[in-house]
């Protein structure tokens, strides 16, 4: 359960004391420290307002840190439009709502608009494009508008959007949120079945335990906690500290089978 | 706007006109509404041949006179004008049923409906054979400006998600009871609008952040113009109807 502590694979995110300051001097991240091996996945849970997602912002150089680095497969983010462009291909963010990042007319060509900005063409493109659907089942919807779509087949699509670009790190923004159970358990089956270093930013807490072996807590701009998931929800002093809850009924004290 | 109504005009078919590359009957379209316009408004044979060729071309298309001429009436606001210019031109007049109407004034709404029924027929049978899609894609590869095809192309799909917000917003003012019946009480209604822009203006920003997530710097990738642009032989019979039309022009003007 915590083999993650030895792991020696080389590491896919490395975030390195990250402080950022908004424009109006709020300070939203103070000093944010953050390692994720290859191929492991985890949560990033935390209160609303506590940064999580100006941290998202931070992993593929939109925002950039006032101090600190961020390094992506080795890659350091920085200003310069080259690395940029790389960042971008080994960071796939899936953004909350799908509408914000489905916004051409076909589902097809929404999946090849990353690829297409990295320089594909033609049968490599379309290739890309046929392997990144098949990975999240939506292989037959290639041709239709994703507002026909339902919530969870347009979620399913904004997550082969970023696939298609073969991203070092997979970042997802509150995955399950709108999602009805059915659908929920698709995507999570969907996410365990990618060979892909995954960040998950939710509030959903069992869906952590399901999907993410390691959690770590944001609060206020600082990591506050960092352990294996089960050990994290297990300590209701700290979940309470930080305003996050097990829906009603839960406990996961309960052995696992 | 639900899943049913996203093509309003458009009809499922495969024929011949259907399968013509939307570039070519773009052009096509705009070609033979330029011959029209040209045309005297006194050759009444010319227009006649005009309308034989979208009767022609719709038949071709399978598309029925009922359809087009029911979806055509879109036009009548904007020809009501043309009614009035009998009664208001000047010069010389004729008696009709008993009414005294001018020449130049009949000459002229006759004018206005015949060239604008033609028009709207034309763009009709246009939007009847390709999607909106394939519109907005014949228009980029016939060099479109491309900020102007992009915009097209987010309006295409961003309009159903307004129409969504808009909706959801008004049901939630309905809800708590307001129920605008005079002008004066469409305060709520205003203040939907405001909001209803900011919303937009937000998504804006956030569908931004998305697609420079992905590798966007300022330009669309160009991906599909590619595949599937029109052939010479496409080209050729798509001419076929603008080059008749042409040709009833010239003579029309040449006999006039």
């Amino acid at each position: 359960m915590i083999g993650y502590v030895q792991n020696q694979a080389p590491v896919s995110l490395d975030v390195r004391g990250v402080r950022y300051a908004y424009p109006d001097g709020h300070v939203a991240l103070h000093g944010v420290d953050l390692a994720v091996p290859r191929g492991e996945r985890v949560a990033l849970l935390g209160p609303n307002g506590a940064g999580k997602t100006t941290l998202v912002l931070h992993l593929n150089g939109i925002l950039t840190a006032t101090e600190g680095t961020v390094r992506v497969g080795g890659l350091t983010v920085s200003r310069d439009r080259g690395t940029l462009a790389e960042i971008r291909r080994r960071v796939g963010i899936v953004f909350q709502d799908p509408d914000d990042q489905l916004f051409l007319p076909t589902v097809a060509e929404d999946v090849a608009f990353g690829p297409a900005n990295l320089g594909l063409r033609g049968a490599e493109l379309a290739a890309r494009v046929d392997e990144a659907l098949a990975a999240v089942g939506m292989g037959e919807h290639r041709d239709r508008a994703p507002h026909h779509l339902s919530f969870g087949q347009r979620r399913r699509v904004a997550v082969a959007t970023v696939l298609a670009m073969r991203p070092e790190i997979l970042v997802l923004d509150e995955p399950s949120s709108n999602l009805d159970p059915a659908a929920r358990r698709e995507l999570a089956e969907i996410l365990r079945s990618l060979s892909v270093t995954l960040l998950m930013v939710t509030h959903d807490l069992p869906y952590a335990l399901e999907l993410c072996d390691r959690s770590v807590i944001l609060d206020e701009g600082r990591i506050v906690a960092d352990a294996p998931t089960r050990t994290l929800l297990a300590n209701q002093e700290l979940l309470s500290t930080h305003r996050l809850e097990l829906p009603y009924g839960f406990t996961p004290h309960t052995p696992h089978p | 706007m639900g899943a049913g109504h996203a093509h309003v005009l458009y009809r499922e078919s495969t024929s011949p006109v259907h399968r013509l590359p939307p570039e070519v009957k773009i052009a096509a379209m705009v070609l033979f509404t330029l011959a029209v316009v040209a045309t005297p408004r006194a050759a009444f044979w010319a227009f006649g041949g005009y309308a034989l060729l979208v009767a022609v071309v719709a038949g071709l298309a399978r598309v029925g006179p009922g359809w087009l001429l029911s979806r055509a009436a879109i036009e009548l606001p904007f020809v009501l004008f043309a009614f009035a210019l009998p009664f208001l031109g000047a010069g010389e007049r004729v008696d009709v049923a008993g009414l005294s109407l001018s020449v130049d004034g009949l000459l002229g709404g006759w004018n206005i409906i015949a060239k604008g029924t033609l028009g709207v027929l034309a763009s009709l049978l246009l939007a009847a054979t390709t999607t909106t899609r394939d519109l907005i894609v014949g228009l980029d590869r016939l060099r479109c400006p491309q900020i102007l095809t992009q915009i097209a192309t987010f309006m295409l799909r961003y309009l159903d998600v307004l129409v969504g917000e808009a909706r959801r917003m008004r049901v939630a003012r309905v809800s708590r009871g307001d129920d605008p019946r005079f002008l004066w009480q469409l305060r709520g209604f205003a203040a939907g609008v405001g909001a209803l822009f900011l919303r937009a203006f937000e998504r804006g920003e956030r569908v931004y952040l998305a697609m420079v997530s992905r590798g966007y710097s300022g330009r669309m990738p160009a991906v599909w113009q590619g595949a599937g642009a029109a052939t010479a032989g496409q080209w050729l019979v798509g001419a076929a109807v603008p080059l008749v039309a042409a040709t009833i022009a010239a003579t029309a003007v040449a006999l006039t």
